[in-house]
């Protein structure tokens, strides 16, 4: 598969357009009314998450996004999954909004749109054997098939992700980390989506089972054409398995394109500090590209560009206008005035 | 000279279902001011060995053999009141998770004074003074005001700040850290490192760090054990154990890392997992997922044998590439 797009038909299949979403932290009416000089006001703050997301997953690909903790990078996972509605913008999924449908008019999608999570413990039912949870979504989503049929696929699919399919009968604490999150991409796979949200999907996994898992992932990819949204804060798996890369910086995309060309060159002042922070191998000395201070809050967002404050190259430019994505000539989206204007 | 010697540990765990060995026979030894780095998959027993060295091991698990020695004492003949005045002193401790380490209802300066105050007979504002350049050690900005502060106040990154110089308020000959900066994102991670790496070097303190992360262990430590159920399988100078692996296991992790594979080509995996404690293999613990495994990796234990400069528990070790 190498880099390019396997075989499937190419197109847009989820596009993300201005999402914002902002999560309301301002507790109940008493915790938001404050005292100044004798007289009460009321103030409501927000976890401003996303600021205005663009993307678009193409069919077939894989797309990365990376960022530290707190970016925003989940937030924009379970929006696309219908899992949080957005403040404001919209998400398509082959051309036809789903961020504003009802339950039952989402539920076709859902059929389309599975989901793995970081922590295969948690996301799966201890009281439920691992025939049973791997039987609800297609007992669900597929009621027109039999009993017989329905069991059928669940041996099929836990014989592909190289669980022993007479373990179905054992419960998820039965089984080890990797074994569990064999599991729940099992789940994922039941219903035979066509795109897949992994948050995080191998973090939790011990280093000798990350491969295996991400072996599997892509085995999956392959043999049934699936698009992935890989969430994940571990550059060295992006390199290796993302076709396209986002950046994300409080809740803004920094820096887009192909994974190839943004590990080669990275252009943003904070791509290329997340770069070299990764510990390599064989590399001794630190020389890392530094940033100063730390991680602004999400509640007062800088204003300007979003990173400024940590950014040594920043200038007034920077605190005052917002940049925008531009498309730059080896084909990367950056939001950088220093990265457009050639201060570097 | 030798700070730190540990002669084959071992560690039992008495359950119900019977006795679990955590660590077996596992030996080795620390200059003054090295850094050597403990790597292994979760349940490995990198963590127990290092806990032994200051008895910190939970019950009912015990050290039912072994003994270690620290700067001549021998810290397995210690009395609990005497292994006081030693642990958190000449030797510190750094855990994984600073919200879990500091004690979130007392404020950072507090936290501080207590640990000079347990240790040194000397006024309260002597004790804030040492807290305060410690605090500047590891560059934490606006000392004075940070002392005010309580856990919650600061962040991820700060924190583990603070526990450092805790760790360092005693002027300690030897620090193990925990997977120190597993908890932190990469960028923090790599301005942590960077600190104990100073900090080491300015102050000529031993380092033991326990970690996963191949990379970690690569940039920070000289020398380097390799643990696999419960055993070292290999130990020696870092550089040339990453370059160079001999033992299948470590050649196995090292290969399985996502940047020793061309993007987009499969990762080479090990098969299978590390066996529990309570299924040991007979053998070589290895030996069910060992691509080169013969028939007597499956009867008898490979020794910890000398080779060059590093040792390494296999019958049949790899050959310089």
């Amino acid at each position: 598969m190498k880099d390019q797009i396997p075989n499937f038909e190419k197109g847009v299949l989820v596009s993300i357009n201005n999402l914002y979403k902002h999560f309301n932290v301002s507790g109940g009416l008493l915790d938001q009314i404050t005292f100044k000089d004798g007289k009460p006001s009321r103030k409501i703050e927000y976890v401003k998450a996303l600021n205005g997301i663009d993307l678009t997953v193409q069919r077939g690909e894989v797309l990365c996004l990376v960022g530290e903790s707190g970016c925003g990078k989940t937030t924009v996972g379970r929006t696309v999954m219908g899992l949080l509605s957005p403040s404001s913008g919209s998400i398509t999924y082959q051309g036809k909004r789903i961020d504003n449908l009802s339950r039952n008019q989402l539920l076709p999608y859902r059929r389309k749109m599975q989901m793995i999570f970081q922590n295969a413990y948690a996301s799966l039912n201890p009281r439920k054997t691992v025939a049973a949870t791997l039987l609800e979504p297609i007992r669900f989503h597929k009621p027109e098939l039999s009993n017989n049929q329905h069991k059928e696929k669940v041996m099929e699919v836990m014989e592909s992700v190289g669980v022993d399919a007479d373990w179905g009968s054992r419960f998820p604490h039965e089984f080890s980390g990797g074994q569990r999150q064999r599991i729940s991409i099992a789940r994922a796979l039941m219903v035979d989506p066509e795109f897949i949200v992994a948050d995080e999907p191998i973090s939790a996994l011990d280093v000798s089972i990350q491969a295996q898992v991400l072996n599997l992932l892509s085995d999956a990819r392959e043999q049934r054409g699936l698009t992935y949204l890989f969430i994940t804060h571990d550059l060295s798996v992006v390199e290796h398995f993302g076709n396209r890369v986002a950046v994300m910086y409080l809740g803004k995309i920094c820096e887009l394109g192909a994974t190839k060309q943004i590990f080669l060159t990275p252009q943003h002042p904070y791509t290329r500090a997340l770069l070299n922070a990764i510990p390599k191998l064989g590399k001794v000395k630190y020389s890392h590209e530094k940033m100063k201070g730390e991680v602004p809050t999400a509640i007062n967002l800088p204003s300007g560009c979003v990173f400024h404050s940590r950014c040594l190259h920043a200038r007034d430019k920077c605190k005052s206008i917002v940049p925008e994505l531009q498309e730059t000539p080896s084909g990367v989206q950056i939001a950088c005035h220093g990265v457009v204007e050639n201060w570097f | 000279m030798v700070l730190l010697s540990v002669n084959n540990l071992e560690v039992a765990f008495p359950l119900r279902t019977g006795t679990v060995t955590a660590v077996r026979d596992v030996s080795f030894e620390l200059n003054q001011g090295e850094r050597l780095g403990i790597v292994g998959e979760s349940g490995a027993g990198k963590s127990v060995s290092a806990f032994a060295i200051l008895n910190l091991i939970s019950k009912p698990g015990y050290m039912s053999a072994g003994k270690i020695f620290f700067d001549g004492i021998c810290l397995s003949d210690l009395s609990e009141s005497a292994m006081q005045q030693l642990r958190g002193n000449r030797i510190s401790m750094i855990f994984q998770d600073p919200m879990m380490t500091l004690n979130p209802v007392l404020t950072i300066g507090t936290q501080m004074e207590e640990t000079i105050l347990a240790h040194r007979k000397t006024k309260r504002a002597d004790a804030r003074a040492i807290a305060v350049e410690k605090l500047r050690a590891v560059q934490i900005p606006s000392a004075d005001t940070r002392l005010k502060q309580y856990p919650h106040e600061l962040s991820g990154g700060m924190r583990q700040r603070v526990v450092i110089a805790i760790a360092l308020l005693t002027d300690p000959q030897l620090i193990i850290a925990d997977e120190p900066t597993t908890a932190l994102d990469v960028t923090i991670q790599a301005e942590i490192l960077e600190l104990l790496l100073h900090l080491c070097s300015e102050f000529n303190m031993g380092l033991i760090l326990i970690t996963h992360d191949l990379g970690v262990v690569s940039q920070v430590t000289q020398r380097v054990l390799v643990m696999y159920a419960g055993r070292v399988i290999e130990q020696g100078n870092t550089s040339s154990i990453i370059e160079n692996p001999k033992h299948p296991y470590t050649q196995g992790l090292i290969a399985a890392l996502p940047e020793m594979t061309t993007p987009g080509e499969k990762l080479n995996q090990i098969p299978g997992v590390m066996p529990t404690l309570q299924n040991i293999p007979s053998g070589c613990p290895f030996h069910n997922r060992c691509k080169y495994v013969q028939q007597i990796c499956r009867t008898t234990v490979p020794k910890l044998t000398a080779q060059d400069s590093r040792s390494v528990a296999c019958h049949f070790p790899l050959e310089s590439t």
